[in-house]
């Protein structure tokens, strides 16, 4: 399955999408898949497997917690691709969210008359991922990666923010393809108590440049938010707390995929109540 | 005037900040969109000031009555004779603050009152340009809150105080290595929340667009200056000139001026740590490749799989795995040279600037000094005594007394040779 069907999917049942995210490697690479299948069978409808990097400017303490876990057990590129070789081979969609730089120098960078962008893009694709979440990449400073994942028949997904312009939006729209991500507020990733009142405005500026599914992400911890958020955007991102579930078990792996199940079924319902 | 912006040169960047053009691709914007209407925000405002000669006039003013600038030429007479060249010292060890990083804060603070809002954040790894943002927020009576590693709030503990003194908030960095790359993701992360008030006062010459060109502007006073003194003292340009290289804002405030000038060999020294043939060094576009960090293509410390690793250098200030991207073009048309020197070079020039012209010189400023005296040998054995380089002495050692206590053994007590008088 694609990620525009998962998304036409949710939207033929008249309901949003559940977009969960983990770091890969976290708690270990085994690990992560687990997770992330446990997220997939509970019922999420696409799965965002992070890509650890060494300086994850737009996230908060949890997920770079997770992220640094991972560095610290020596996780590499080839093993978040492998992650999502197991993930994709349930069928649901799975793409990649990474910072840019690991793109870029994937495998040292340019080799061999081959970019590392490119080698990047041709490597996800035969792992079965749909495409990438670029958070520190705008469409104005893409042209590279646009044309691999046009080669490739990878999804773009871009960022929209609530300071972004009409016009960024609508340049922002036209590039991305498998949905829009709209962060929800200004600020790093994280939990937060209350859903953000920049999140209704800010999908109805995207929605009126784009027939693409918009997400949105940044902050949803819960079946009551997910229903808030879903009953105007057409997907609910969850990041940081699938990673506070495993974060709360730290000895205890079992349990720690119970916690994961059980808060996917409350996202899942929610998104159905939206 | 000292802050005038004459010419722009052949080296600039373009208007989406890619300095090469897009081809080269060097700098340009590689930031989360949430920030992009500010950095849009800031580049007309920057765009805007620097065209506006009451800007510029303010500037002047408070950089000469506030910050003690021009900074002299200075004359190094026994270094000169030891090296047998003429050697000049551009004087921003003698600056507000102690360094030149007042002119860039100073520059950036203004713009910030210009634009209205009544915060600034700033990064900082020895504590030096945390001072000079906390100074400039005293100024101008804004709010300011730095970041810094926790490694660096033990390693610069006075400068800590300085900026509580200054009435700063010090918000002390954990994640990743605990210093300088992080205390700026740390930075970036306030900015995204605090965007519509705040002020993002960047340390050096790097970072996204316009933070490389804006920085530049600021700081190009060191070389302007500096080329109009020599021409005043000698009626001839130097026949080289150098700086150190951290983040690269020091040196590209010397070379702006001098870059159009192709009789004038330009040298940057890169912080060689215990050398580039081992993991523990900072030297940038010496030992690393071309990657995306912070906002901007440059190069890079890091891994074959673009993680960043961690730089090492004895001096706090140039200990940074990237480079401003301007350094990277000019490093790669071949207009400047960049050569890496050890934590021992730099530090054996520490104590030689001293002993011979009483001058304790900023550890960074001291790479500069021990990479120019080379330069200096080479250049009177072709051309005699009148061979003239010129160094930006960008600090005084007075933040580094603590590492050279610990390098040379200095201050102990039980080492006091002379029987006590009186
Ligand atoms: C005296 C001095 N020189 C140089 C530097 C390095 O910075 P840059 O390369 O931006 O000039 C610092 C940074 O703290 C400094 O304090």
């Amino acid at each position: 399955m694609t990620v525009s069907t998962a998304f036409a999917k949710a939207r033929a049942d008249d309901r949003a999408a559940l977009v969960g995210y983990l770091p890969a490697g976290f708690p270990d690479v085994a690990g992560g898949i687990d997770a992330l299948r446990a997220m997939v069978d509970a019922g999420c409808d696409v799965i965002e497997v992070g890509l650890p990097y060494s300086d994850p400017v737009m996230d908060g303490p949890t997920i770079q917690a997770a992220a640094q876990q991972a560095l610290d057990r020596g996780i590499r590129t080839t093993d978040v691709l492998r992650t999502v070789e197991a993930v994709a081979a349930t069928g649901t969609p799975t793409v990649i969210m990474t910072y840019w730089n690991p793109v870029e120098h994937y495998g040292g960078g340019r080799r061999n008359g081959r970019s590392g962008v490119e080698r990047f893009a041709a490597d996800l694709a035969s792992a079965g991922g749909a495409g990438l979440i670029t958070p520190d990449l705008t469409p104005d400073s893409a042209p590279e990666w646009i044309a691999a994942a046009d080669r490739h028949d990878l999804d773009k997904i871009f960022l929209v923010a609530p300071s972004s312009t009409d016009e960024r939006i609508a340049m922002t729209t036209a590039a991305c393809r498998g949905f829009v991500y709209a962060t929800a507020v200004m600020g790093v990733t994280g939990a937060r108590a209350t859903t953000s009142d920049l999140a209704g405005p800010l999908v109805a500026r995207t929605r009126a440049t784009t027939d693409l599914p918009v997400g949105v992400g940044l902050g949803v911890s819960n079946g009551d938010q997910a229903a808030t958020v879903a009953s105007y955007a057409d997907g609910v991102i969850v990041g940081s707390a699938f990673v506070r579930a495993l974060l709360d078990h730290p000895d205890d792996r079992a349990a720690g995929l119970r916690a994961l199940s059980a808060l996917t079924a409350d996202l899942a319902d929610g998104v159905r109540r939206g | 005037m000292t802050t005038r912006v004459e010419a722009t040169t052949s080296y600039d960047a373009d208007e989406n900040g890619w300095f090469g053009g897009p081809e080269a691709g060097w700098g340009g914007r590689f930031m989360p969109e949430a920030l992009v209407a500010a950095l849009d925000e800031l580049t007309v405002a920057w765009h805007e000031a620097m065209a506006d000669p009451s800007f510029v006039a303010e500037f002047d003013a408070i950089l000469r009555e506030y910050a003690g600038l021009p900074s002299p030429l200075y004359h190094a007479e026994r270094l000169s004779q030891l090296v047998g060249a003429r050697i000049l010292l551009k004087r921003e060890d003698l600056n507000h603050t102690g360094a030149h990083k007042i002119r860039n804060v100073l520059g950036q603070a203004l713009l910030t009152r210009r634009m209205g809002k009544t915060r600034v954040i700033a990064e900082t790894g020895a504590g030096q340009h945390g001072v000079a943002s906390a100074t400039a927020a005293a100024y101008f009576g804004l709010d300011c809150t730095v970041y810094m590693g926790t490694v660096d709030t033990r390693r610069q503990a006075l400068n800590v105080a300085r900026m509580h003194l200054l009435g700063a908030t010090v918000v002390p960095v954990d994640s990743g290595s605990a210093t300088l790359k992080d205390a700026i993701n740390e930075a970036l992360r306030d900015w995204v929340a605090s965007v519509d008030h705040t002020a993002y006062l960047f340390g050096t010459a790097a970072g996204p667009h316009p933070f490389p060109s804006m920085v530049r502007d600021f700081t190009r006073g060191i070389g302007d200056e500096a080329r109009r003194q020599c021409l005043d003292r000698y009626g001839v340009l130097p026949d080289a000139i150098a700086a150190c290289v951290g983040g690269g804002s020091n040196a590209i405030g010397l070379f702006t001026a001098f870059l159009d000038d192709p009789g004038v060999a330009i040298f940057g020294f890169e912080p060689g740590g215990e050398g580039v043939d081992t993991p523990r060094h900072a030297a940038t576009i010496h030992a690393g490749d071309r990657g995306v960090l912070h906002g901007a293509r440059t190069f890079v410390l890091q891994d074959e799989d673009g993680q960043t690793i961690e730089s090492h250098s004895i001096s706090a200030g140039l200990d940074y795995p990237g480079v401003g991207p301007q350094h990277a073009h000019l490093a790669t048309t071949g207009r400047a040279t960049y050569l890496p020197v050890t934590d021992a070079e730099a530090m054996d020039a520490m104590a030689l600037l001293s002993r011979t012209e009483g001058i304790i010189p900023a550890i960074e400023s001291a790479h500069a000094v021990a990479g120019a005296l080379d330069v200096a040998r080479r250049l009177a054995a072709e051309r005699g005594p009148d061979a003239t380089i010129l160094i930006n002495l960008s600090g005084r050692g007075d933040k580094d007394m603590g590492t050279a206590i610990e390098y040379f053994g200095l201050g102990n007590p039980d080492d006091v040779t002379e029987e006590p008088v009186g």
